[in-house]
């Protein structure tokens, strides 16, 4: 069939492309990055797992000596906003199927957003204070 | 239009509770449980970091709460969560790459993730225990 665009490989019409990227205007970005992070989590999490593992016992020194080891401190950054990102955009999604009344859902769906944000702050500027000044 | 309901009482299409529960129904629900628990698990990480870059006291109130049977039992909670969600979180990346679509594979490998939140989080607390390893 001889189409009356350029045929670019997807099955859109140029209605569908031309509104953009569906209804929430940002494709798949959401699904991809969950998956992303979900890859980044898997290695991180098995290590910070191991790292909790052996710190039974351990004093605020040898915590902190600990998390002021250059590939620790790495690590645990990188931790911190894989999985904080990774929560947002699930716990966004449970929100999003279970909260119907408009005003309550926006109200959720912003909490997050300004949770994870904090948190992950609260969580780098810790790390980075412990790494540099021991 | 004075006595309009706010919410529609009319019959609704079929809904949970007329569905005899499936295990891939079930270890669906339990993924999202899971995330959810670990999300609010979130904040312990960030009063432990914070807590240890305000000193010795903060970091010590923390491990205090840890150490109670109410800290263990968080902890322990958090740990099978995250064996589940880390298990379960394979299975839908091999889902999204095409793979375990059949009922019998999706079976299997849900019963495998069963197992594996098992395994990995009774390996985790017999290395953790004093003298573990």
């Amino acid at each position: 069939m001889k189409l009356k665009w350029k045929d670019d490989g997807t099955l859109k019409t140029p209605l569908a492309r031309a509104r953009g990227l569906g209804a929430s205007h940002h494709g798949v970005s959401h699904w991809w990055h969950q998956r992303m992070t979900a890859v980044a989590n898997l290695p991180l999490m098995i290590w910070l797992v191991w790292a909790v593992v052996h710190m039974q016992g351990w004093t605020y020194i040898e915590f902190t000596a600990w998390l002021a080891v250059p590939v620790n401190a790495i690590l645990m950054i990188l931790s911190v906003i894989s999985v904080f990102y990774h929560a947002a955009l699930g716990t966004q999604v449970i929100v999003e199927d279970y909260f119907h009344i408009e005003w309550m859902k926006i109200a959720k769906l912003i909490g997050i957003k300004l949770f994870f944000i904090a948190a992950g702050v609260a969580c780098v500027f810790s790390i980075l204070k412990i790494a540099f000044t021991g | 239009m004075s006595d309009t309901k706010k919410y529609t009482t009319r019959p609704l299409s079929p809904h949970l509770q007329v569905y005899r529960p499936q295990m891939t129904s079930v270890l669906s629900i339990m993924h999202r449980a899971a995330g959810y628990a670990l999300a609010l698990g979130t904040i312990m990480v960030v009063w432990m970091l914070v807590a240890a870059a305000s000193g010795p006291e903060a970091y010590g109130a923390f491990q205090d709460f840890v150490g109670t049977a109410l800290g263990k039992f968080m902890i322990f909670g958090w740990s099978v969560a995250l064996f589940y969600h880390m298990s379960n979180g394979v299975r839908h990346m091999l889902w999204d790459m095409g793979y375990l679509f059949k009922i019998e594979s999706a079976y299997k490998a849900g019963y495998l993730v069963l197992a594996m939140t098992a395994i990995l989080t009774a390996l985790v607390w017999w290395a953790a225990c004093p003298g573990g390893y």
